[in-house]
């Protein structure tokens, strides 16, 4: 019991959570933007892919790192721009095209890598972000080496809550999205094409998301490969949920996940020998799941989500 | 020069004209009223007038400036407001949120919410329309959230305003204090444009009435000329008479209620100690103001809970533990409050629903587990040609169907089997003139055959022309029953605002008009008189 408390106050435990919660944080804040729109995302899985591919492939081919990122947000606003063309536009079923999504986007990710680098047998490398120690701050023990000596794409990352929160409930343009995932029809009756409305929050959460892939292949490792992004979309859709489509809790929940991530790794090192380790792994997942379990009784919905709006028809 | 003006407006959809060559035209500050029966047409011209449908041919003119068609946004800056039937706002957002949508650019950088409050606050005194800015709408009754519909067109500096079916939500009461509102509204210069199918309101509140059959304007008259049987006559294109009871002698006893008391743990009772006798050839009406207790009484004779205390007999046996398939079975037919929450199920076609009743008993089902579906298709289309349901065939979706065809529907499922007690519970809402005789029809018919009928009803007029004897419900107590010919439309709105029967003098000659303000009085009184939806 003495050793976790001990890995709970050390700030290797915190550092590493905060990697760890830094794509969860953008693909979460992604997913909540789409849904908040009306708008279930389940692209969000592929469109990480694709993200960490487009960013490190950039790198790779000799951009920088800066560009990379943006490179890889616009790729995700173009499926972000697919994915409402077929959801927003022609009214399809959100579950199935979001599928579709994760399954093109995926398969697209790993066939352009093969294709441009075919004959790569060990996953090449790039330079990836660097920690930056924020001067002064990163000095104050254990809380300067945890969240101040962070890569640039976490403090991007953790920076994004607090504008988000400002952009939805603060500005015009927030409440319109929020109004569109509630009742599109109140948006249309003011004179606002929700079309556009949907449309805009759709290629603004998914390129979220794809920064969020992008984290992974650019900040946290330095390769990509199959499989990286490993469910991180799966677990942004529940935090969601979680989170009650609020940004503030949306941090919670990642931070939560995050930290048992990260105390599993350690609890494994720790206890290895007694329990087996596929324990610890499982241990995140299931402590989600009961907590999940527990938010989403008093979760509210927005009224209007998965529910496609189509102009001038008869009702 | 008019205000606004409506030149050959036509719009179809698919083969149907919804409008046909409409012209019409509104001066500030007077009250037109649209009448005409479901799917007449109204709420088609509206929409292309807000924006939200484009119109095939013909023109709008706003101040003589035409009005770009389908944009909304153009509308509004013309200042047209619309308060739809299905109130456009979002739940979980506050009313000043609702309120603001749409009123500053959208990529300013912040919302400007303090003058926006002090605008609201003094439009809600200049307009005596009372809302509290930061509540979310969801807590609203639905008169407060007609009230922000309002002002979301007003704040948007509307002068023309619309709406569609207000009062179609709305107690008596609070559909007296939204005429009022908009009597001030026009002497202060605003137009309205008022649509409704029911008489009464129109006679009331309008200048002039614009009548709309089938998509064509089929007569215009100054309010003042008209009455209720030349405008009734114009919107159905016949002339249409509710039919009325003639008196017969009663058979035994159908169902009896004694003492019955329906109540969840720790809560004030739905139903408190309430006796009823229902007999073969009489309709038995119960009146009062919604959220009295009603709903729990429906609930209660449908099968969907069973009686705290007391005793239920129904046909002869005693129900303790009801169900919905249970008391079908022994002979009840339902006519649900609500067609499109509990009457149909919209995405099912309409044989589906014809016999969702019958599901486990032959002919419907073989064996219990299996559905013939010859045999309901052949059920299905008897029932269509009898009771007359206009639609394109058994396997058509049911949420296709007008309200009269869908009530017609229920009717079918609930009367064919000739029950021996019908529970009618506002069967005639959102119905128009045709449709309301035609339920009316059915229901003299069924008692003609023997039926014992509870019919619930907010309004006095049908109880009086339908029931042989009619008891008030208030706070979950119901009173004695009262011979509809000796009871006075002013005694019973006494008795629903609470007064005990016992009391009531006998103030003959009390007008209905004389009985609803009394009833108004009584409810201001009280003070509290919440709306439960």
């Amino acid at each position: 019991m003495l050793d976790i408390i001990d890995i709970l106050v050390s700030a290797g435990f915190w550092a590493a959570t905060l990697r760890i919660v830094s794509p969860l944080i953008l693909g979460t804040l992604g997913e909540l933007i789409c849904e908040r729109a009306g708008v279930l995302n389940l692209g969000i899985e592929g469109i990480m892919t694709m993200g960490a591919m487009c960013g490190w492939m950039w790198v790779y081919m000799g951009g920088d790192l800066w560009s990379g990122v943006l490179f890889a947000a616009f790729v995700g606003a173009l499926f972000g721009l697919l994915h409402s063309g077929f959801t927003v536009y022609l009214g399809l079923s959100q579950h199935v095209t979001g599928i579709g999504i994760t399954l093109f986007a995926s398969s697209l990710s790993y066939y352009v890598f093969r294709m441009l680098l075919p004959d790569a047998t060990t996953p090449p490398k790039i330079i990836p972000f660097q920690p930056y120690k924020i001067p002064f701050l990163s000095d104050i023990p254990i809380v300067g080496e945890a969240l101040f000596s962070q890569t640039p794409l976490t403090y991007l990352a953790l920076s994004l809550v607090p504008a988000v929160w400002y952009v939805l409930y603060k500005t015009p343009v927030g409440l319109a999205v929020r109004m569109a995932g509630e009742n599109p029809m109140a948006v249309e009756a003011q004179g606002i094409n929700v079309l556009s409305i949907r449309t805009g929050a759709v290629m603004v959460g998914s390129a979220f998301m794809a920064v969020g892939g992008a984290f992974i292949t650019m900040s946290a490792f330095d390769a990509f490969y199959f499989g990286m992004i490993n469910g991180r979309g799966w677990i942004c859709v529940a935090l969601v949920i979680f989170a009650s489509w609020r940004p503030g809790k949306a941090l919670i929940g990642a931070l939560l996940f995050a930290g048992l991530d990260a105390l599993q790794v350690r609890a494994q090192q720790m206890a290895g020998a007694i329990i087996p380790y596929q324990f610890f792994l499982m241990l995140p997942y299931i402590l989600s799941i009961v907590a999940m379990v527990i938010m989403a009784r008093r979760a509210s919905y927005p009224q209007a989500l998965l529910t496609p709006f189509r102009r001038g028809e008869r009702t | 020069m008019a205000l606004l003006a409506f030149h050959h407006i036509t719009k179809r959809f698919g083969s149907l004209i919804a409008n046909n060559d409409i012209t019409l035209s509104l001066e500030s500050g007077e009250v037109l009223a649209l009448l005409g029966e479901n799917g007449a047409g109204k709420t088609t011209l509206m929409n292309i007038l807000y924006g939200h449908y484009t119109a095939d041919e013909g023109h709008i003119e706003v101040d003589g400036t035409t009005l770009p068609p389908g944009s909304t946004d153009a509308a509004i800056k013309a200042g047209i407001g619309m308060v739809h039937q299905h109130f456009t706002l979002a739940e979980n957002l506050t009313v000043l949120e609702n309120i603001m949508l749409g009123t500053e650019s959208l990529w300013s950088f912040s919302q400007k919410q303090s003058p926006a409050r002090k605008k609201l606050a003094q439009m809600s005194k200049d307009y005596g329309l009372a809302v509290a800015p930061d509540t979310p709408v969801s807590r609203l009754s639905v008169g407060e959230r007609q009230r922000v519909e309002i002002l979301k067109a007003l704040y948007r500096d509307a002068r023309v305003l619309i709406l569609d079916e207000p009062t179609a939500v709305l107690t008596p009461q609070e559909a007296e204090s939204l005429f009022t509102t908009l009597e001030s509204l026009t002497k202060q210069g605003f137009a309205i444009i008022f649509i409704s199918h029911k008489l009464h309101e129109i006679l009331r509140i309008s200048d002039r009435v614009a009548v709309l059959r089938r998509g064509q304007i089929v007569g215009s008259v100054a309010t003042v000329d008209a009455d209720r049987s030349s405008l009734a006559e114009m919107m159905v294109g016949r002339k249409v008479e509710r039919p009325r009871l003639a008196p017969m002698p009663i058979g035994k006893a159908v169902v009896r209620l004694e003492g019955v008391t329906l109540q969840n743990r720790n809560e004030v009772p739905r139903l408190d100690q309430i006796s009823l006798s229902v007999h073969q050839h009489q309709i038995i009406g119960i009146a009062g103001v919604a959220g009295n207790g009603q709903s729990a009484l429906a609930d209660l004779l449908s099968g969907l809970s069973s009686p705290t205390s007391g005793t239920f007999e129904l046909l002869d046996q005693a129900v303790t533990r009801a169900s919905p398939a249970n008391i079908v079975h022994r002979g009840v037919g339902r006519i649900p409050e609500d067609r499109h929450h509990s009457g149909v199920v919209g995405d099912m076609t309409l044989w589906e629903n014809l016999i969702s009743e019958d599901l486990r008993v032959p002919p419907v089902s073989r064996g219990g587990f299996l559905i013939d579906q010859k045999a309901c298709m052949k059920r299905a289309e008897k029932l269509i040609e009898q009771f007359d349901i206009r639609c394109e065939g058994p396997e058509a979706e049911t949420k296709l169907l007008s309200g009269g065809n869908m009530q017609k529907l229920i009717l079918a499922r609930a009367l064919s089997p000739n029950p021996g007690f019908i529970l009618a519970n506002q069967p005639v809402r959102g119905l128009d003139e045709g449709a309301i005789a035609y339920v009316h029809g059915q229901l003299l018919a069924a008692r003609q055959r023997g039926a014992g009928i509870l019919l619930i009803s907010e309004d006095l007029d049908e109880l009086f022309s339908l029931c042989d004897r009619i008891a008030v419900i208030y706070h979950g107590k119901l009173t004695r029953s009262f011979d509809a010919k000796s009871v006075t439309a002013g005694q019973l709105g006494l008795m629903m605002a609470g007064q005990d029967p016992g009391d009531i003098e006998l103030p003959s000659g009390q007008t209905l008009e004389q009985a609803k303000a009394s009833i108004t009085d009584a409810l201001q009184n009280q003070g509290t008189q919440t709306h439960a939806d």
